[in-house]
């Protein structure tokens, strides 16, 4: 049968609030700075799992967006990647990586793959072909078009492969305990039976996947004042 | 072979080992490294197969019979856009692992309450999918319908729905694929599928856990090229696949 | 406005301001295609002129300009812009020399107005503070006002705005030679009358070299210096100026290209100042009527004009206005049409006939009256000797 791990941090057990399983706000108060050290590592897990997927993504988007044949083998490999169950890919890259932030990180870049690489290239591909026209009828070349026409222009397209990016992987980093990377989820896996305890190592899953929202929200606002321009007249 | 990468190469060929028991584990009984038992073997993995994937069935099929009529509903009414959309939003903040350990904590163990989980993990992208896909059908057709005198409930099944198929399987591959890798960690809540040998290692050992992982990891490539054909069945001909999913 | 050298102003270079132009059996044929899309084009245009590609779709117009830039590739043949081959060249190099105008303009959503036009004078290194006298140069030439519009983003703008703008981006290293793709093919017809009526003024200002396309033939003959009839499969049916073009079309496909209303056609190679104006009997409210009166006599038109302090027409005075001892505001008209002194007699004769009006109040660019036009003088001016008809953009400024 089943085995539920049952460390003991419920520190006195006769209370009757903990010993309900309850929603305790004493012992949240009291236990409080143990989750901070998991929610710290959730966000570093995140955070280099976000930068390494968009450096890689990049990369293979834009040499995608020149030779468009290969958008159908990287979207292909990175789907794959993206279909494979994160506890699975925890578990199949052990043997290379062992245990650790290693194996964590990196079937959390894998997942990223997909969803910023499609977002790029849909973002491209957006730019309106008269615009491209008269960029290239003014003298600019194919790498200037890109960096300073195409780009910014692909920006909010990016910006929302981004925002869904760092809310799942938030989301898949609650289990990245299971390659031994810590993170909230290590508390919650602690005692997943008394509610105090999962509201709050959840409740700060959820909330940092919000914020991370929020703030790419944010700096996608502050660097394209042009979308918020209203047409007056 | 570079002298120096020994480390490497080692690490890959006792990594190729490794897979080979795990694979190994799928086709012979062993005895438990806990003792007692047996563990392993073909009717072993198929039995922990199957329950998975009973449990992953059942929940999205449940998901499906809230979400898509729902979301056809909102889609053709035009109302409620800010909840189905936003559905995914919230949806997708939420770790799954949160998502059960909650109603593990609230409601208690046993696959009824686990598969009420797996069935809210579900909705979201469906519902989403559902809607956009009612949404996106060109308003000049539906037009048309409704002058040819259809009823509200004609169009929706002879126009709109057949429109939205695509988008709505879309959908359902992406909720499939997170259902059948949530799935893994129903141990948890007292549903034994195939992340008992993941979570319980103890019970298994190494192999055990290392083959359930690649069973899953295939299981789930199964269920989205096998929904990916669905859905591209199910798309007219006439209709372009270029559009953008609404979810990821 | 400024002078007549604020377009050299800040021009770069040892070449002079505008460049010429020549077509040499300039041919192109796309692969797979047994028909040209253009067949070996061969023509020249002067430094300075408006030279306008006109013809039906299809009838490879837009190719042949977009030859010039190198944005197609030359089959065979070559272009020659100021007798060296564009062929020679490196594309964004060539291109950074050619202001390129297109019809959907082709803004940049992402830029201010200021960094739009400002992108080739960056790509060539221009210092800041030179770039910002430019573009408020160039903004106060398209008749923008710089500090209102050069921090305005695409999205804010009006269709008329944004061609402007396309415009001043396209001249903002002083090429000495434009191309222009139906630029004002988006622009509805009332804003696309005026805005030709600008271009025309900016023309006789700066003298470019420009290659305009079009497929209208109105807007070609009262904007072309030379105009280049093209028909299906990329062959020239005839090069000439507007006037000659309208005497002695050559051939049929250009008769019927050009209509068969060629004397009304020809009223849009006059401009209303072009034209001796009636001399009309202005008045203000509160004036005796005593002069009023005599001004009335004194003139051709059979009403008094009401002009407010500025000088701008209000309406046509009515009996009753005049009952008195001095002039009341009674009108038995409006003023409308107001017809421009830059406008085209064609423009202006469609004006009169819309508003049925006998007579329009001609004003200036600051509004001010500056004479009355009547139908009775377009008549007279359809009746004119073709030989003295003038052509498009040149007038006595």
């Amino acid at each position: 049968m089943f085995q539920l791990a049952q460390l003991q941090i419920r520190k006195d057990p006769t209370e009757s609030c903990e010993a309900d399983n309850g929603f305790c706000p004493d012992w949240i108060a009291d236990n409080f700075d143990r989750y901070v050290d998991p929610f710290f590592q959730h966000l570093y897990l995140t955070v280099i799992a976000m930068a390494v997927g968009f450096v890689i993504s990049f990369a293979l988007a834009i040499v995608a967006y020149r030779r468009r044949w290969l958008i159908n083998p990287v979207t292909q490999v990175t789907g794959i990647l993206y279909t494979v169950p994160s506890v699975a890919a925890f578990f199949l890259l052990l043997p290379i990586t062992g245990r650790g932030n290693t194996t964590a990180l990196i079937a959390l870049v894998a997942y990223v793959l997909l969803i910023i690489f499609r977002n790029i290239l849909t973002g491209l591909d957006n730019v309106p072909e008269e615009t491209k026209d008269a960029g290239r009828g003014m003298g600019l070349t194919d790498r200037q078009l890109l960096w300073r026409v195409e780009l910014p222009l692909a920006l909010p397209e990016i910006m929302a492969g981004l925002r869904i990016a760092a809310t799942t992987t938030v989301g898949l980093a609650t289990l990245a305990f299971f390659a031994g990377a810590g993170g909230l989820g290590e508390q919650i896996f602690a005692d997943i039976t008394f509610k105090s305890n999962v509201i709050v190592a959840g409740g700060l899953a959820v909330l940092l996947a919000a914020v991370l929202d929020g703030l790419i929200l944010l700096v996608q606002r502050l660097i394209t004042p042009w979308t918020r321009a209203v047409a007056a007249r | 072979m570079d002298p120096g990468g020994g480390g490497t190469v080692s690490t890959w060929i006792a990594a190729l080992g490794q897979f080979g028991d795990a694979i190994d584990f799928i086709f012979d009984e062993r005895e438990s490294p806990a003792g007692g038992a047996q563990v392993g073997g073909l009717a072993e993995t198929w039995e922990l197969m199957w329950q998975h994937l009973k449990l992953s069935g059942v929940s999205i099929a449940i998901a499906c019979g809230i979400s898509v009529p729902l979301g056809l509903w909102l889609g053709h009414i035009g109302k409620g856009g800010f909840l189905a959309i936003n559905a995914s939003n919230v949806g997708r903040a939420v770790p799954s692992l949160a998502l059960i350990a909650f109603f593990v904590a609230y409601i208690g163990v046993g696959f009824t309450n686990l598969m009420l989980a797996l069935v809210l993990l579900a909705i979201p992208p469906i519902l989403t999918n559902a809607y956009t896909g009612v949404r996106q059908v060109d308003r000049d057709t539906v037009d048309a319908a409704r002058g040819m005198g259809m009823t509200g409930a004609q169009i929706v099944r002879r126009v709109e729905l057949p429109l939205a198929l695509p988008l709505i399987f879309g959908g359902i591959r992406i909720s499939a694929v997170n259902v059948v890798a949530t799935a893994t960690i129903a141990p948890l809540a007292g549903v034994i599928t195939l992340g008992d040998p993941i979570i319980n290692v103890n019970t298994y050992g190494d192999e055990g856990r290392l083959a359930a992982a690649i069973v899953v990891a295939l299981l789930a490539v199964v269920t989205e090229v096998s929904l990916g054909a669905v859905q591209r069945a199910v798309t007219p001909r006439g209709l372009k696949l270029e559009r953008r999913e609404a979810t990821t | 406005m400024n002078s007549s050298d604020s377009a050299q102003l800040s021009g770069p270079s040892s070449r002079p301001a505008a460049a010429t132009l020549e077509f040499r059996q300039a041919t192109k044929v796309y692969p797979g295609q047994s028909e040209p899309a253009v067949d070996g084009l061969t023509l020249e245009v002067p430094s300075g002129e408006i030279c306008v590609l006109v013809g039906p779709s299809g009838c490879g117009k837009t190719t042949a300009m977009r030859m010039v830039n190198r944005m197609i590739d030359i089959t065979s043949g070559d272009i020659l812009l100021d007798g060296r081959s564009v062929k020679e060249r490196r594309p964004a190099e060539l291109r950074r020399e050619i202001g390129y105008a297109i019809q959907q303009i082709g803004l940049f959503p992402h830029l201010s107005v200021a960094d739009n036009i400002a992108t080739v004078p960056r790509l060539l290194g221009w210092g800041r503070a030179r770039i910002r006298a430019r573009v408020d140069e160039l903004l106060k030439l398209v008749s923008l006002d710089p500090h209102e519009t050069r921090d305005r983003y695409p999205a804010q703008l009006s269709g008329g705005q944004r061609q402007r703008i396309g415009v001043a981006r396209a001249l903002a290293v002083d090429p000495p030679l434009m191309l222009m793709d139906e630029p004002f093919g988006a622009i509805d017809p009332i804003n696309r009358e005026r805005l030709q009526n600008e271009f025309l003024r900016l023309q006789r200002e700066i003298r470019k070299t420009i290659v305009f396309v079009t497929h209208d033939i109105d807007e070609a003959i009262k904007i072309g210096d030379r105009i280049a009839i093209m028909q299906r499969g990329g062959k020239l049916a005839q090069y000439a100026p507007p006037a000659e073009l309208l005497m002695y079309p050559q051939g049929k496909f250009v008769e019927d290209f050009v209509g068969a209303d060629r004397a009304l056609k020809r009223l849009a190679l006059q401009r209303v100042r072009d034209v001796d104006l009636w001399k009309a009997p202005l008045v203000r409210v509160g004036e005796p009527v005593r002069e009023a009166r005599a001004k009335l006599a004194d003139s051709e038109v059979p009403y008094c004009l009401l002009i407010d302090e500025n000088g701008r027409p209000l309406g046509w005075l009515s009996e009753k206005g005049m009952q008195g001892e001095r002039v009341e505001p009674e009108l038995r008209s409006k003023a409308e049409p107001v017809l421009e002194l830059d406008d085209v007699l064609r423009d202006a004769l469609s004006d009169l006939l819309q508003e049925e009006a006998q007579y329009g109040p001609v004003v200036d660019h600051r509004g001010q009256v500056a004479g009355v036009l009547s139908i009775e003088m377009l008549a007279h001016a359809l009746r004119t000797d073709p030989e003295e008809v003038p052509s498009g953009a040149d007038a006595a400024a």
